[in-house]
């Protein structure tokens, strides 16, 4: 079956990201429609749409809206653009080549919800993300997509373009809220689980992601059940995958959601074409840096949320990353733990201490001073930070960042320890060594 | 300079006049000083603490959390080489290596004329185009030695000129024409909102 | 019937297998805690917000859904919950946070001022490992930096709690420590060049759990286990209660008691500092008495030379001899515990006959305001959903820990503050309504407040800005915090404000005063007119004649008039009881002159104040520290003061000296120990019923006198004419700072420095209508009279008004005032240069 593009259909058009391109193509057709249907209305397609959060989680949008708590006032949306999950990469360019589209869902979104302003955090590294939004936001204002008395109607609302400055842990949504409310980005505690009762200024606040509100004008336009008939059962419409590392094309791919395989979109000739080189798979990482690591025997599992978190992984933010046959496992293992290491917001000991001294004795073990007994110290670290090192991983922390330096080192020894040990025996001093470094001033 | 100028002050008011509290401020805030400046001055953080209402020390804890906030010099130039594991796959390392052969200096430092400095960077979505980098936030796609010996020349000889000075994150700003305004939503302000108040929401 | 409202909801939770009975909702670390078991904690604090940050307070928790790990102090209990602080799983994940802890921390506990009161170590001690698995370098930062005069933080010891950093945000508004950087990176430090300029620097020292926060005044001076500790009470007009901690008799250290009723264990840097002054070199240690040459009396000498006790209580007795009880008065004694200022009581009013006796300085609320209101204590006050007005000053300044507990009210308890104070303040921004009427205005401003009848405008208020406030009386629970917010202000319109105030409904006060023990000083009768125990002298002579030989015929007067008299040559012999009218007296050169023309100026002091320069006997008396007895604070609250240390040389407790005179002029006071002044004092004070001796008791809130309605409160019969600032003038505020020229801040080496030079504050309006420099010197008259002082910007002041703050080095503004007005107004001449 052939399904249509959801969210990535203006990508190829030259001007799809001006106003006139995007009302050329459809555009700000579901916020005519939205407009003409009662706020609720316009709730109960996206419910009947089952649309999955896209930012990680998976979690049900309709259902999330659901948590707002009533008459409680203002309610806030906020737009989490932050995108930096390593391996991610879609929301950039939904940002970059389709801003109207976002901006659309945003406004529809704020409709439905009675939601008074909107504030859409887009990563402050995308500095042409949002360059693109701010020139769509400056035309939609003047057309009236956007602002006072939308379409001539009583409903006013404000976009606001707010630029992050640098921290992967804002993409954590109670991150993402301290930051713009101008703190330091560190997740908050939990309950209450979802800001929809308690956000941004203490007021309820819906964070979601950008591919997730891009999706909404085609529900709105087109129908939830249209959506809901494209995909599984579980996980419907279309979703965007990244693949890139080892593969002969890399790219940025719209798909039916839950029923296209890992195998097609890693093999697959119009995706992202097979293995490099005529290599052979060694392993994949199914949805980001944080998920725990797939193998060939894992290839033929569907991109549906509820098999991969059975499977033991999660599809998470959309990113496969390939890694063949001649990849060193050690130093990807490592390169991943310092991914978290550095992004670490340093609130929870565990995070800010465990995930640095995991770093350091990876840093050893490739730099010649691994000891046997360091390869059981990374786990016991590990369990420290992640009793049982089960998946979903049991936290010692407020949010999952910590936790997600486990998986690639679980991941990596179970199948691969044999390279840990190569790396250790050929120490050049079996006793370990005081490294030098980390004085601050 | 470190303060913010005149027609600064006139942009950060504007953009403290869209929040309803003015800590939201802060980082486009902060994004403006570096753009002024090239980097993120003490002088600066207290003109800003002023304009948000709120600590120099409240600034500077927001400020040393995000990466982008230089509080040192840094080239004119400023190469973030992506290390995130994508194209570490691809030779992240070898594009590393190679700048700081082809530049001189080591990671974190500035070149003599002041134009560049580089250092790695976690992964900056641009996974499929592996390996790459940014300079100034623009994007280099696949990167390899040649192409960045070239990038480094054209920057030098000033022929790359979409690449803007360090500091300038966006060309284009978000300007909400005054009658087009919905205004901040208050928080404070705990009626219904208006839209809703026909259709009986809930 | 009881009351619904006053049944504590409980649920039953098993804790380590044992059902328990806890306060329902109560947080699970401090349920566990109150059953006996101890959670270890670092970043939790039950005074402040909960974090979650260190994660060592987790333990296994089944709620019904499966047991899970979570941090203890994110937790509150319910109904069936299952705890196990001691499960295999739970000791792990503690045994790995604690691991996480000590990678990075310096092993440098020998040198380190916090080991043997450690947490960290403590927990290293008990659970730790034997050795480290940490091979790597550990975190390095320049070894301790000046965070202020009297704080040093040392980064490679912090364990990033956020304790210190929650405590300046949260608790005292003064966010100036930060986290700075990110992840294993994160340190917490000021701003460059910005010091954590806070009048509590010292609480976070207090609950730092490792040593990287130290008190310049307490490093490397003693180890834990040497000191030796008491729990007193500091006698400031809050009491906060305190724990002095010495060695070798020397005390080294005061810590913050946390006490639910009043300071929940913080202190002000001015009171927690204030030590080092008792200790001083310029402590009296031996009396003095006016000599022309060594040692030797001679009424009219120079200076002051040493004397015996012998020899200087002969002058002082000489001197009262046959003397007409009318001519000997006494000033003071509001610092002293309630024994000591009974002693001195019934020395005036048993003994001498005199009723000259007045604690006040000229500087408090007249005693019927400050004992005939219907009083509330602080808890009360900061009741959920409260409406508290405040007619004070800035009770930051003045009131540290009052100042903590409403911010606390308001931000967390949704107490609502109508604050009308002559300037913004520490609490301006947490108040619901912030208003600043003109000096000498308050009473009209209260009365429109009050009424709802609304003027277009009032005392520099706006009808609008009057009308919002009014809403916010009409909450069945008003109560007013007041305080002499300004010696530039006549107390005639705050009795006017509390007149109003009056009207409302259940409304209670809590009137503030400004020296430590003056409600103990107007309990115990130092006051004209005033016996022990509220018995006023004209209806309880009787409660005191069988013990009080020589009870006082008529009256006595008050403060300015026996300044006067004494001006006037009328009194023999002037008591000043721990009192420096020269330096308080609102009338400097009326006190000046009183204590010149007394006949003979008997000072009990500790030090050598301006006042005391001028005497001619001086009688070294002994410190809170120093003595046995009992605080009386702002509430009614009664709290032990404990003698820590030794008195230096000869000085004795201000009981043993009064009860010395009395014994040589051939009375016997019956007073051998404060517990017979206690026992005396209360089987005659129908306010203190059958309170047991203080000193004895072991309750943190102490006992509080409830008692009120014997001293009427005297309203206002007509309120004061409104009396606008014309457009040459502004009307005078005059402020307190927390540090001033004071004689235990300058004599405090921690303190002396904090205090500035004096400065005539003025807002940024009235600044560029003067067109003039910020530090230009300018004259400043009223009337007659005129100072020269540099002038600050300060927006903190309203336009029309200018704030200068009193004690301070330069410009005295007492010189400013003018007998008879109820405020004053100045005139500021930029041209003219001093």
């Amino acid at each position: 079956m052939t399904i249509p593009l959801i969210t990535t259909s203006r990508w190829g058009i030259e001007d799809g990201h001006t106003l006139e391109g995007y009302l050329r193509t459809g555009g700000y057709q579901g916020l005519h429609r939205a407009l003409e249907m009662s706020p609720e209305e316009v709730h109960e397609e996206v419910k009947q749409a089952s649309l999955l959060g896209r930012g990680g989680a998976g979690f049900p949008a309709g259902i999330k809206w659901g948590f707002l708590p009533p008459d409680v006032w203002p309610r806030y949306l906020v737009v989490n653009g932050d995108e930096s999950e390593p391996g991610t990469y879609k929301d950039r360019l939904l940002i970059e080549r389709d801003p109207h589209q976002l901006i659309e869902g945003c406004v529809i979104t704020c409709y439905a919800l009675g939601l008074s302003q909107c504030f859409l955090y887009v990563r402050g590294e995308m500095a042409h993300g949002q360059e693109r939004v701010a020139q769509a936001l400056n035309e939609a204002y003047i057309k009236g997509y956007v602002g006072k008395n939308i379409l001539g109607t009583e409903f006013s609302v404000d976009v606001i373009l707010h630029w992050g400055a640098g921290a992967y842990i804002v993409g954590e949504e109670t991150a993402l809220i301290e930051s713009l409310e101008g703190n330091r980005g560190m997740p908050r505690l939990k309950p209450p689980y979802f800001p929809a009762s308690i956000g941004l200024y203490g007021k309820p606040t819906i964070v979601n992601n950008v591919e997730t509100l891009s999706n909404i004008p085609w529900i709105v336009e087109h129908g939830g059940e249209a959506f809901a008939k494209i995909g599984a059962e579980q996980s419907t419409g279309t979703r965007i995958f990244a693949v890139s590392g080892h593969v002969k094309t890399p790219g940025v791919f719209e798909v039916e959601f839950g029923t296209t395989t890992f195998r097609d979109l890693i093999m697959g000739e119009q995706y992202a074409g097979g293995i490099r080189d005529g290599n052979s798979l060694k392993a994949f990482i199914p949805g980001g840096a944080s998920a725990p690591w797939f193998y060939e025997e894992h290839l033929d599992i569907p991109l549906e949320k509820s098999v991969v978190d059975n499977a033991g992984s999660m599809l998470g933010s959309g990113a496969i990353v390939v890694m063949d046959d001649t990849t060193d496992i050690v130093k990807a293992c490592h390169n991943v733990v310092r991914f978290f290491s550095r992004e670490s917001c340093g609130k929870c000991t565990p995070c800010r201490e465990g995930t640095n001294w995991l770093e350091k004795i990876l840093d050893r073990i490739l730099n010649g001073y691994g000891r046997l007994e360091d390869i059981d110290l990374l786990l016991d670290v590990c369990d420290n930070i992640s009793p049982g090192i089960s998946w979903p991983p049991k936290q010692t922390t407020i949010c999952p960042l910590g936790p997600s330096a486990v998986s690639p080192i679980a991941s990596a020894l179970e199948r691969y320890r044999s390279e840990f040990e190569a790396y250790i025996s050929l120490s050049v001093d079996a006793t370990p060594v005081v490294l030098t470094g980390g004085a601050h001033e | 300079m470190s303060r913010l100028n005149e027609e600064n002050l006139r942009i950060a008011r504007q953009i403290i006049s869209a929040y309803p509290k003015k800590k939201s401020a802060l980082i486009p805030l902060l994004h403006l000083a570096q753009e002024q400046n090239g980097l993120v001055t003490n002088e600066a953080m207290t003109h800003i603490a002023e304009l948000v209402d709120v600590t120099p020390a409240e600034v500077l804890g927001t400020c040393s959390f995000y990466e982008m906030f230089k509080r040192h010099p840094v080239g004119e130039y400023q190469i973030n080489i992506c290390h995130g594991i994508s194209c570490h796959l691809l030779g992240a390392e070898d594009v590393l290596e190679h700048a700081e052969s082809s530049l001189g200096v080591k990671e974190g430092e500035i070149t003599q004329d002041g134009k560049f400095s580089f250092e790695g960077v976690e992964c900056i979505a641009a996974c499929t185009e592996a390996p790459c980098l940014q300079v100034n936030y623009r994007y280099i796609n696949k990167v390899n030695a040649d192409e960045f010996d070239q990038l480094i020349d054209d920057l030098r000889n000033e022929t790359k000129t979409e690449i803007p000075k360090h500091g300038t994150l966006a060309n284009t700003r978000q300007k909400i024409p005054a009658n087009k305004a919905a205004g901040p939503a208050q928080v404070e302000e705990s009626s219904r909102p208006i839209w809703l108040k026909r259709n009986k929401e809930e | 019937m009881s009351n619904p409202s006053e049944e504590i909801d409980e649920v039953s939770v098993i804790i380590d297998g044992q059902e328990v009975h806890v306060k329902a909702g109560e947080i699970l670390i401090d349920a566990c805690e109150s059953a006996g078991v101890d959670i270890p904690r670092f970043c939790y604090h039950k005074r402040m917000s909960q974090v979650g940050m260190c994660r060592m307070c987790i333990v296994e928790v089944d709620t019904g859904r499966g047991s899970s790990l979570q941090p203890s102090c994110m937790m509150n209990v319910s109904e069936g919950m299952v705890v196990d602080t001691q499960s295999e799983l739970t000791k792990k994940v503690q045994d790995g946070v604690l691991e996480f802890l000590l990678l990075n921390h310096p092993l440098d506990c020998p040198v380190c001022d916090k080991g043997g009161e450690c947490p960290l170590q403590d927990q290293t001690m008990a659970y730790g490992p034997g050795e480290t698995r940490f091979v790597e370098e550990k975190r390095h930062f320049e070894k301790p930096i000046p965070i202020n005069e009297n704080v040093f933080l040392d980064r490679e010891r912090c364990i990033l709690c956020d304790r210190c950093t929650r405590f300046a945000d949260e608790v005292v508004g003064d966010p100036l420590i930060q986290f700075i950087d990110r992840g294993n990176s994160t340190q917490v430090n000021t701003f460059p060049e910005d010091p954590f300029a806070s009048y509590f620097s010292g609480n976070i020292v207090q609950i730092c759990p490792v040593g990287a926060l130290t008190a310049k005044s307490y490093r490397f001076k003693a180890r834990p286990w040497d000191l030796e500790e008491i729990e007193s009470t500091y006698p400031n007009p809050l009491g906060d209660r305190i724990v002095v901690q010495s060695s070798r008799d020397q005390v080294l250290r005061l810590q913050g008691l946390d006490s639910e009723a009043v300071n929940w264990g913080w202190l002000s840097d001015k009171d927690r500092f204030s030590f080092e002054a008792f200790q001083s070199e310029y402590r009296l240690d031996s009396p003095l008495v006016r000599g022309g040459g060594l040692n030797k009396a001679e009424k009219g000498g120079a200076g002051l030379v040493a004397s015996s006790w012998a020899g200087a209580l002969s002058i002082v007795t000489d001197s009262l001899k046959d003397v007409n009880p009318d001519r000997v008065a006494f000033l003071g004694g509001a610092r002293l515990t309630n024994e000591s200022q009974y002693a001195w009581t019934k020395l005036a009013k048993g003994v001498l006959g005199t009723d000259h006796v007045s604690a006040d300085l000229g500087d408090e609320l007249p005693a019927h305001v400050l004992l005939g209101l219907p009083r509330a204590t602080i808890s009360e006050l900061c009741q959920p959903n409260n409406t508290i007005v405040l007619l004070t000053s800035d009770l930051k300044e003045e009131y540290g820990t009052l100042f903590i507990r409403l911010r606390h009210a308001a931000k967390a308890q949704g107490v609502n503050i109508v604050e009308l104070s002559p300037t913004r303040t520490g609490l301006s921004n947490v108040a619901a309504v912030s208003l600043h009427p003109l000096p000498g205005e308050i009473g009209n401003v209260a009365e429109a407040l009050v009424t709802g009848d609304i003027p277009r405008e009032v005392g520099g208020i706006t009808g609008e800005e009057i009308a919002n406030a009014h809403e916010y009386l009409q909450n069945s629970n008003v109560f007013v915090v007041v305080n002499r917010s300004s010696i530039g202000q006549s107390t005639t319109p705050i009795i006017d404000a509390i007149t109003s105030f009056q009207k409302l409904d259940n409304c209670r006060f809590l009137p503030l005063v400004r020296r430590g023990n003056t409600m103990g000083a107007l309990d115990m009768g130092m006051s004209p007119g005033l016996l022990p125990g509220r018995n006023t002298l004209s209806s309880g002579s009787a409660v005191f004649s069988d013990i009080w030989p020589n009870l006082p015929a008529k009256e006595g007067a008050d403060t300015k008039q026996i300044l006067q008299n004494a001006a006037d040559g009328k009194i023999d012999t002037l008591f000043l009881i721990g009192a420096d009218p020269i330096s308080d007296f609102p009338d400097r050169s009326l006190a000046k002159s009183a204590i010149q023309n007394a006949g003979t100026v008997v000072s009990v002091d500790l030090f050598v104040t301006p006042s005391v320069y001028e005497s001619d006997v001086v009688l070294p008396a002994a410190s809170f520290l120093e003595v046995n007895g009992s605080h009386t604070n702002v509430e009614g609250r009664i709290t032990p003061i404990r003698q820590k240390v030794t008195a230096p040389g000869t000085s004795r407790p201000d009981w043993m000296i009064a009860s010395e005179i009395a014994y040589l002029l051939g009375h016997n006071l019956n007073i051998d120990t404060p517990e017979d002044v206690w026992n005396e004092m209360t089987s005659r004070s129908a306010v203190h019923g059958n309170l047991g001796y203080p000193h004895f008791d072991n309750d943190q809130n102490g006992h509080l006198i409830t008692a009120t309605g014997r001293i009427p409160f005297l309203p206002s019969q007509e309120r004061l004419e409104s009396r606008p600032v014309d457009s040459y003038a502004m009307r005078l505020i005059i402020g307190k700072r927390m540090f001033d020229h004071g004689t235990i801040t300058q004599m405090s080496a921690s303190l002396r420095s904090l205090a500035e030079a004096s400065q005539l504050r003025i807002n940024q309006y009235d600044f560029e209508r003067l067109g003039i420099d910020e530090g230009t010197k300018v004259q400043v008259t009223s009337g007659d009279r005129d100072i020269s002082v540099t002038v600050k910007i300060d927006d903190r002041v309203p336009r029309s008004c200018a704030l200068i703050y009193a004690n301070l080095d330069g410009a005295d503004p007492r010189e400013l005032l003018n007998e008879g007005s109820h405020s004053i107004d100045i005139r500021i001449d930029p041209t003219v240069r001093a």
